[in-house]
């Protein structure tokens, strides 16, 4: 009989830390910051129909780089868990941390016990009544919660990213200075991203039900100019 | 002994809701309910709404046991709000009417026991351009109507002012006065239908559904549409050469 190997835990734990962090460096990156009326976020996507950021409840958005089909599971887990929510008890009761929390341990469950970690990092954002109230839950695909403030930027390059961000970005941007901030992040000294490469929502702080907005071709344009 | 001539009824009292009607117009469809609901002969609630949004582009009416009725919309908003999230577009309009149609089927055993909810569905279809409207029966069964259409205790006379009413091309304020007239009059010649009421300024429940989107008529314009009408039914009223007593049959016609 044939004894397996013996491997430390900690060096399995980073080699799979490795291998999902090489997944999502591979992917580009998504940047959400906070302006004077709501939370914008913004990606790097060439596609207009596979989508990156979504509505997930009424203030509540989803956003997810890294393996198309594992955050897209992770999204559509999401709507099911805020509608069923939502409809048992009341519209108000479905909160981003509580639904940040449940991520977490759906991707550290993963991370511990399967054989291949989740290759994604995904944000929960909330807008709120009042900018305090404002959330932003960066997930990492072994489960770790960071509850942002002004702004996140998830994937590869995510460091470098943050802080141009950190630079351009400051509390009193409108949406259009905020998506600025974000798409010039993003793209860096070197090169200049198009508002066709990029797809972008907001959540706007308003009195309609459903806060979530995507910002189509035109408003785009409009806004970068 | 079990006297089988005595008609079984529920032991509880049940609320039940009454008259509501779709109309279809240049721009969409117009929707309108009464407020009242009544539990036997009494009424229960005198500001109930039965008039909800479905979704963007459409609205669902209700008729039947207030409870289960309300709780049938609540679940189809969801489903339809879930269905848009989850596959990221919205479903057609035939795709709506048929998931209520199947969500009336399951109700069924319900029905059978007295809590009968038969719903209205009316909307703007994207893609063809036009208002639609969706009747239903107990069974789940849709009746897609072309022009217009009313559900509940009411809705034999509703229905009655709405085909004389009806015309192809109606704009939006002769579709609302339409209603208005329709529901007046089902709300005159039925207890379990619920007027205007002047008093607490009550007035029926209005929307319409066009390419915009589902739209409530104001409760202001509502309230002066009424007026009007009630204004006009005065005037005509005082024209007449005076009341007969209903009740009197001995002199059999007009009062000297």
């Amino acid at each position: 009989m044939t004894m397996p190997f013996y491997v430390a835990p900690e060096q399995v734990m980073k080699d799979r830390a490795d291998y999902a962090r090489k997944g999502i460096a591979r992917g580009r990156a998504l940047a959400a910051a906070v302006y004077d009326s709501g939370i914008v976020i913004c990606a790097e996507n060439p596609s207009q129909t596979l989508r990156k950021i979504s509505e997930i409840y009424d203030r509540i958005a989803f956003a997810g780089v890294g393996k198309y089909n594992e955050f897209d599971q992770l999204r559509i887990a999401g709507v099911r868990a805020a509608d069923l929510k939502g409809y048992a008890y009341s519209r108000e009761d479905v909160d981003a941390r509580s639904l940040a929390n449940q991520y977490a341990s759906i991707l550290g469950q993963i991370f511990t016990h399967e054989m291949k970690p989740m290759e994604v990092e995904i944000l929960v954002a909330e807008v709120g009544a009042t900018r305090d109230d404002d959330r932003l839950f960066h997930i990492l695909y072994d489960g770790t919660v960071m509850d942002e403030d002004h702004f996140t930027v998830l994937g590869g390059e995510a460091e470098a990213i943050s802080a141009r961000l950190e630079e351009a970005w400051n509390d009193s941007l409108d949406l259009s200075g905020a998506l600025k901030a974000a798409v010039g992040a993003l793209a860096g000294p070197d090169r200049a991203l198009t508002a066709a490469e990029l797809e972008a929502a907001v959540l706007e702080r308003t009195d309609a039900r459903r806060a979530f907005r995507r910002l189509e071709l035109d408003e785009r344009t409009a806004l970068l100019a | 002994m079990w006297d089988s001539s005595r008609p079984r009824r529920p032991r509880a009292t049940i609320t039940h809701g009454t008259t509501v009607v779709a109309i279809r117009f240049r721009d969409g469809v117009v929707m309108a309910g009464d407020r009242r609901a009544t539990s036997g002969n009494l009424i229960s609630h005198r500001a109930i709404e039965k008039v909800f949004p479905a979704d963007r582009h459409s609205g669902v009416a209700i008729a039947g046991a207030a409870g289960p009725a309300m709780d049938m919309v609540k679940l189809f908003q969801l489903q339809l709000e879930h269905y848009e999230k989850v596959e990221a577009s919205a479903l057609s309009l035939d795709g709506k009417a048929n998931q209520l149609s199947t969500m009336v089927r399951n109700h069924l055993p319900a029905a059978m026991q007295g809590l009968v909810v038969v719903p209205l569905f009316a909307g703007y279809d994207v893609a063809r351009g036009a208002g639609r409207l969706f009747q239903y029966d107990v069974t789940g069964g849709r009746y897609e109507e072309s022009n217009f259409s009313s559900t509940g205790s009411g809705s034999l006379h509703a229905s009655t002012v709405i085909k004389l009413g009806f015309r192809e091309g109606l704009s939006r304020e002769e579709a609302l006065d339409l209603a208005i007239n329709a529901l007046f009059t089902a709300a005159d010649e039925d207890s379990a239908t619920g007027g205007p009421d002047v008093v607490r300024g009550i007035y029926p429940t209005m929307a319409t559904i066009t390419s915009d989107g589902f739209e409530r008529v104001t409760e202001a314009e509502v309230a002066e549409r009424f007026g009007a009408l009630i204004e006009s039914l005065g005037q005509r009223e005082a024209q007449g050469r005076g009341r007969v007593a209903e009740t009197a049959s001995d002199h059999g016609g007009l009062r000297s």
